[in-house]
């Protein structure tokens, strides 16, 4: 484990920006380092989900794959972004595919190894939560938006 | 001041005729008092008069034989100045592109030559002179209000960053030459609201004369103002004398008859119009919109009697060939669901977005656009809304939960 | 000329033409833009010259005998010798519009309307927002941002569309790209495994691009909930209201400000639009059906 490393990083990343010092230290023992090369798959639809993802750099694309339709993508993460959110809740299984677009270099941070500490620090795992829940509120609306089809041709339809 | 008689006022008629003037004053037609071509003051609605009250207009025969014994009719002059539709252009393809000859000349438009290649022979922008005989203070205030929306008067249009302010040709041309004898009220009708909007019920200035109709026992006359040159010309022409100070207080009582009905609530409406700009702009989502819109049917008739009411529509065609094509403009209204057409839908799908788009415009944004109010208080929406409703009632309504709402405010 | 004013009319007496005449124009250039959208490049067909027109105006283009449709100016405004314009087939007049051919005749009224603040935004960092069509009516504010580009800070242009095939100006976006000291950014709400750029709204783009919120002047075209969605990020980020400029449509029928099809509470957006400064017409745009 390289603990003295990551936690600079961990620091800097907006998802954690502002995190108190001693939780960053807490979770930065589930943290290790990672990168994806492009077009390598990180996880597939239905795979269990035991960790999630801060994006360094790169491009990483969600996509499911629809019969006849082959792969649509529904959102991609970049630079600053978390990805995933599927280890927090039961069944722990990876809802969308996730691939990388380009070379991408990110942090994983353990799923089991987090759940456990927030187990046992309420504390850090409310303040967690409450970042998770800003991300999934900002997605929510970023598809709510999607979903308005903005750009559509109503008449055409 | 000047006076004349009965027959006076025919040979003011036949003056106007001379002088090369299509005359148009009140006529009768169809159970109404409306404005069409006249030859004689005997085509002049003699011995009626109207009574008007919410969606509610009936013709009465008078005790006397007044000329203007009425107050105002579904029509206005904006027929005349602004025509209900009016063809733009014709143009014909051609190799190097299409050739044109501007129309705007007459309501029915038929008059230009499809062949004409320049427009500069066709003289097409030289409708009949017109004199309108029997304009209301209201009307004239509308006349000027519209002057202001065509680019005609002298009033600046609403500041325009970018582009320039352009003046409508059709309107400028008839406006240009159009001679008004103004008839004052003497009385008040159900729905007038004229002193409440500054707007009368004495006409003070541009008109080119100003009648005022006394019948006062065996006495009919007529007091006479000029407001103009041409006015002062045209006078010349009739016979008339300086009147007396008897026949100057008699015309001036008649005229403050119809202010105290309209003060005194024995006739007509108020509006408190102070603040109204703002009263109206801080309640767009008041839910007496909602309540109005269970009323309104959206059928447009409000604004097609308005005197101010501007909106147009343009339209393009061809004909079979697709060789010749036109442009014509027609009044539209606010009302009409396409009026607001964007991309496959209306903006103001509800009625409540077009009656509030409507009355907030009168009333508010007229106000920033224009410079001065878009309502003048004739009443002729509220007499020609088929269920009745009332302008100076919803800006009541609309005041009165608003200042309880600040009350509220304060004491809370 | 067809489209001089005739000897008589009162518009002759302050110099300027029937401003509801159209003036035929011939299409030199016919570029297919996506499945229904298409570019034109159209010269005068009476041998005259093309009037200037600032950056954000729009003319009222007219098919022959079907009808006329506003739309605004894209080319750049340093090169007066071609007349511009993408348009989208989206009814009858557009439809009819698009449909036609080099070496057709298209009539052409204008140019109406208000401008982008190329002036005002002298200094500030520059953030173009365009969704869809909407790329159409900044181009030329951008082309005029490059031309003085050392007037400006940071120069970023973010753009949204439905899909990768419904971008505009695709080769250009390319080029803008590699440029130096310029931030594009393109993002698309669906799309295949073959496309390699961002998925998502065109908001979230906002991050991406740098600029100084306290000097940054905002430039925004696109359907008008997509505006108000960028506007209330930019607010948040520190955008100064009377800093952010919108293009709004609505209904026209005569582009001069007689027909009131557009009114947008008080404002005429064809005369005192397209372009609005958000301080100006914040109240209107929270009330649905305005």
């Amino acid at each position: 484990m390289k603990i003295e490393t990551l936690q600079p990083l961990l620091a800097v990343h907006p998802f954690f920006a502002g995190l108190d010092p001693e939780h960053l230290t807490i979770i930065t023992g589930c943290a290790h380092n990672t990168r994806f090369g492009a077009d390598q798959s990180i996880f597939a639809e239905g795979d269990p989900a035991n960790s999630f993802y801060l994006i360094r750099s790169g491009r990483i694309a969600l996509d499911v794959s629809i019969p006849g339709r082959g792969h649509h993508v529904v959102q991609t993460v970049e630079e600053g972004d978390v990805l995933g959110w599927s280890w927090l809740f039961p069944p722990h299984e990876w809802m969308f595919s996730a691939r990388a677009v380009e070379p991408t270099r990110a942090v994983a941070m353990n799923g089991t190894c987090l759940r456990e500490k927030c187990e046992a620090d309420p504390a850090l795992g409310y303040e967690l939560m409450k970042r998770f829940a800003a991300v999934m509120v900002e997605r929510l609306h970023a598809t709510r938006i999607q979903l308005l089809d903005v750009y559509g041709d109503k008449r055409n339809q | 001041m000047q006076v004349f008689d009965l027959s006076a006022l025919d040979r003011l008629v036949q003056v106007l005729g001379e002088r090369g003037y299509l005359v148009i004053g009140p006529v009768l037609r169809d159970g109404a008092i409306v404005y069409d071509e006249i030859t004689s003051s005997r085509d002049l609605p003699i011995g009626w008069t109207d009574l008007q009250e919410g969606g509610s207009y009936r013709l009465h025969k008078r005790a006397d034989q007044a000329r203007f014994g009425y107050v105002v009719g579904p029509h206005s002059w904006k027929r005349y100045l602004f025509p209900p539709e009016v063809r733009l252009w014709q143009l014909r393809r051609s190799r190097d592109g299409y050739l044109g000859s501007r129309q705007s000349s007459g309501q029915t438009g038929d008059n230009g030559q499809l062949d004409a290649i320049s427009p500069a022979t066709q003289g097409d922008l030289s409708p009949p002179r017109q004199a309108f005989i029997g304009v209301r203070s209201c009307e004239l205030h509308a006349i000027h209000i519209q002057d202001r929306v065509f680019g005609a008067g002298n009033g600046a249009r609403g500041a325009a960053r970018g582009t320039p302010n352009w003046h409508d040709p059709v309107y400028a041309r008839r406006r240009h030459d159009a001679f008004l004898v103004s008839v004052q009220c003497t009385q008040a009708g159900g729905t007038c609201f004229c002193t409440s909007m500054g707007t009368g019920p004495k006409a003070e200035s541009g008109f080119d004369l100003a009648l005022t109709e006394v019948i006062d026992g065996k006495e009919h006359y007529f007091a006479v103002e000029a407001g103009s040159d041409r006015g002062r010309e045209v006078l010349e022409e009739v016979p008339h004398r300086a009147a007396t100070d008897t026949e100057a207080e008699a015309a001036a009582r008649a005229v403050a008859r119809s202010v105290d009905q309209m003060d005194s609530g024995v006739r007509g409406r108020t509006m408190e119009t102070a603040g109204i700009k703002e009263l109206l702009y801080r309640n767009q989502e008041h839910p007496r919109w909602d309540e109005v819109a269970q009323r309104c049917l959206a059928c447009a008739n409000c604004t097609m009697v308005c005197p101010t009411c501007f909106c147009s529509n343009v339209e393009d065609k061809s004909d079979i060939t697709g060789e010749h094509a036109e442009r014509w403009r027609r009044w539209d209204s606010c009302f009409h669901r396409d009026f607001s057409y964007l991309h496959g839908g209306s903006v103001r799908p509800s009625t409540r977005a077009r009656y509030r788009q409507w009355m907030t415009h009168k009333l508010a944004s007229w106000i920033d656009q224009f410079g001065t109010s878009g309502c003048v208080g004739c009443g002729r929406c509220i007499t020609w809304c088929p269920v009745g409703i009332d302008i100076t009632e919803e800006v009541a309504a609309i005041r009165a939960s608003d200042a309880q709402h600040r009350e509220g405010e304060k004491s809370g | 000329m067809a489209t001089s004013a005739t000897s008589d009319s009162p518009l002759r007496e302050h110099g300027v033409a029937d401003p509801m005449m159209p003036r035929p124009f011939r299409i030199t250039r016919k570029v297919k833009e996506t499945h229904d959208t298409v570019t034109f490049d159209l010269v005068p067909a009476d041998g005259g010259t093309i009037a200037g027109f600032a950056p954000g105006q729009f003319n009222m283009l007219y098919a022959f005998g079907i009808g006329e449709v506003p739309i605004s100016i894209s080319g750049d405004p340093a090169n007066p010798e071609v007349l511009i314009h993408t348009l989208r087939a989206v009814g009858a007049v557009t439809r009819a519009l698009c449909d036609a051919r080099r070496g057709d005749i298209v009539g052409v009224r204008g140019p109406f309307g208000t401008a982008w603040p190329a002036e005002q935004a002298r200094g500030d960092d520059i953030v173009l927002i365009a969704g869809g069509i909407g790329l159409a009516p900044l181009r030329p504010a951008f082309y005029r941002f490059l031309t003085d580009r050392r007037t400006y800070g940071r120069i970023s242009l973010i753009y949204g569309a439905r899909t990768p095939a419904e971008l505009l100006y695709r080769r250009e976006l390319e080029h803008w790209r590699g440029q130096f000291g310029l931030d594009v950014e393109v993002t698309v709400d669906h799309a295949a495994a073959d496309w390699y750029g961002p998925v998502g709204v065109v908001t979230r783009l906002l991050s991406r691009v740098r600029f100084d919120p306290i000097d940054t002047t905002a430039l925004l075209c696109g359907p008008e909930v997509m505006m108000r969605f960028a506007i209330r990020d930019l607010t948040r980020l520190g955008v100064a209201d009377d800093h952010i400029f919108l293009s709004m449509e609505r209904n026209m029928k005569c582009a001069i400000g007689f027909c009131g099809h557009c009114q947008f509470g008080p404002a005429f957006v064809c005369k005192d639009g397209p372009v609005f400064s958000y301080r100006d017409v914040a109240r209107l745009l929270a009330v649905a059906e305005i």
